[in-house]
């Protein structure tokens, strides 16, 4: 039996097992309701709103923004919550203490935090389709989603990764995490056009990841006519892939290595510390 | 044999403490030992340096034929280390926990040594069967400490690392703890390096003991030989017409045969004790805490020479 190869079956089986007891609670849940009902609630709200220029109702523009938002922000910042939790808890020390078993943790991270993009967008897609007409153009969109999705995922999940490897503690992920994600968000084009914001702004939004997942989600869900309204009145389709593709081999590059540096540097006294920290909020 | 430890001049050094000042000691195979030492002393710097946790500053360091600073991941398959953990896994079983870790050890399994452990007998060994299938967060901090031990031996290790093991324990759990750890060293032949700053468990579980104070080991032999190298006297107590009695003897058993001569069944709660060793470790520790760490650490040194 190959020790590594044994160690990515674990892995898998660890990160189906994570899913699995995820969608069982109802903490998580919770999460994922919440945020469908936000979204779908937001949509229904401005249900009879024309997006103007166009002969589309706001829920077609805003929904697969909102979608691709969502898929960067929950790649990021789930993971960048679990690494640095897990480093404090002693779950990434067990991995350490056995043989092969970082291989077998990282590739359980990479599952689980994929998969539950899953339940995240059911929840979002099954209402909306319900309450909502004309949300997919095409049926060839479907094709377009099932590329722009691991792509994305593939470019953002290292960057939550390497917020998580790099926090000095979990209450710091909020900061470190949450902030910037938030504004790359606010900047992404996913509330209002990109257009409406200054030229340097533009400039910052499409350098990185989440707007790029959000113009690929929306060249899959809207009819062509609708790239009127994006920078250059065209989808950029080929630019979406460039962009996305180097963000995702720029992150499985460096990604390895900042996470071979953080699991060195575990110890028992570290999660000791940090057992005493997370007792002592204030201070 | 080879030894299965070996440790020469271990160093460490924190900014500008030095916290490791040159340890010195081998661990024969089979064998239960116990670091012992006041709190931070370097007990737990040691043992994550021989886990392969932590860096050391400099000296030598062997453990199952290999440098744990730059072992592969093959050496890990031999070795067992049971964690403090507090909250990892809340939402995982016992059973699964044990299965999904013990898989990692199953490309080591050889017709001699099986691996891993069959996770139904390991659940037993530990006492959770009946909690086997229960979320790991409802397990109280005792279930869970117990549940710490089964990982750190569940690949069936030659050598297995404790740091600490029973702090936090309450009597009970701790009597069944030092079962556990008997039994490991003698039905498995597993090699056990334990750290502890209780004397009497030091007692109670190990075939030795490396006392370390001021960054050095100032005393290695069994708990018995300590006592003997210690030339105090003994303390008999005891209760006579209903009256407590304490007297120091040179020579216990004489003492002990005169009284029974003299008072016969008169004599209650009989308790002989030879408190030097206690009583030269609470110097050792109430100086250590004082911040006298290195006189401390010469006096214990001359004394049980």
């Amino acid at each position: 039996m190959n020790p590594t190869r044994n160690a990515i079956r674990l892995g898998l089986r660890r990160g189906w097992t994570e899913f699995s007891q995820s969608v069982r609670s109802t903490q998580d849940q919770g999460f994922y309701l919440f945020t469908a009902g936000i979204t779908v609630g937001y949509l229904f709200l401005r249900r009879n709103t024309e997006v103007p220029g166009t002969d589309l109702m706001l829920p077609s523009v805003a929904l697969p923004s909102i979608l691709g938002a969502l898929i960067a922000f929950g790649v990021i910042i789930g993971p960048a919550y679990a690494l640095a939790m897990e480093k404090e808890d002693g779950t990434l020390l067990r991995h350490k203490a056995v043989p092969h078993g970082l291989q077998g943790y990282f590739t359980g991270q990479l599952l689980f935090q994929s998969m539950s993009l899953l339940p995240q967008m059911v929840v979002i897609l099954v209402p909306s389709f319900l309450l909502f007409d004309d949300l997919m153009a095409e049926p060839s969109g479907w094709l377009t989603v099932a590329w722009v999705i691991p792509l994305g995922l593939l470019a953002t999940m290292p960057i939550g990764m390497l917020i998580g490897a790099l926090v000095p503690s979990t209450q710091k992920v909020g900061t470190w995490g949450m902030l910037p994600v938030l504004v790359m968000a606010g900047i992404s084009g996913i509330f209002y056009p990109v257009q409406a914001l200054w030229g340097w702004v533009q400039v910052i939004a499409q350098i990185f990841p989440m707007y790029w997942i959000a113009l690929g989600m929306r060249s899959a869900f809207l009819p062509e006519q609708a790239a009127a309204l994006e920078i250059g009145g065209s989808w950029r389709t080929t630019q979406t892939v460039v962009v996305l593709s180097i963000w995702a081999i720029a992150g499985a590059l460096v990604t390895p290595m900042v996470l071979r540096r953080m699991a060195r540097r575990q110890t028992g006294s570290q999660v000791e510390a940090a057992r005493d920290a997370s007792l002592q909020w204030v201070r | 044999m080879e030894p299965v430890v070996t440790v020469r001049d271990l160093r460490m050094r924190y900014g500008d403490t030095d916290v490791l000042t040159g340890v010195d000691f081998d661990i024969e195979r089979g064998q239960v030992v116990c670091l012992l030492g006041p709190n931070g002393a370097g007990k737990t710097t040691t043992i994550e340096i021989l886990e392969g946790f932590r860096i050391r500053s400099a000296g030598e360091v062997m453990v199952l034929g290999q440098d744990p600073a730059s072992a592969d991941e093959d050496w890990r398959a031999h070795t067992g280390v049971v964690l403090q953990s507090w909250r990892d896994h809340p939402r995982w079983t016992p059973r699964r926990l044990l299965t999904q870790l013990g898989g990692y050890f199953a490309p080591y399994s050889t017709p001699e040594r099986q691996r891993p452990h069959d996770i139904d007998l390991l659940l037993e060994t530990v006492g959770l069967t009946d909690l086997a299938d229960r979320k790991i967060a409802t397990l109280s901090g005792g279930q869970r400490r117990r549940l710490d031990v089964a990982v750190g031996i569940v690949g069936r290790p030659e050598l297995l690392f404790l740091d600490e093991p029973t702090a936090g324990f309450d009597p009970q759990a701790r009597r069944e703890f030092h079962g556990l750890v008997r039994d490991l060293a003698a039905g498995e032949g597993t090699t056990i390096l334990l750290t502890t700053h209780d004397l009497d468990e030091a007692e109670k579980l190990a075939d030795r003991v490396l006392v370390l104070a001021a960054g050095r080991i100032v005393a290695d032999d069994t708990v018995d030989g300590l006592s003997r190298r210690l030339e105090g006297e003994s303390q008999v107590k005891w209760t006579a017409s209903g009256e407590r009695r304490t007297e120091s003897t040179p020579d216990a058993t004489a003492f002990v045969r005169r009284l029974f001569d003299e008072l016969g069944d008169d004599v209650q709660d009989l308790e002989v004790r030879r408190a030097s060793l206690e009583d030269a470790y609470i110097a050792l520790v109430q100086q250590h805490e004082a911040g006298h760490g290195e006189a401390a650490a010469r006096l214990f040194a001359e004394v049980t020479r």
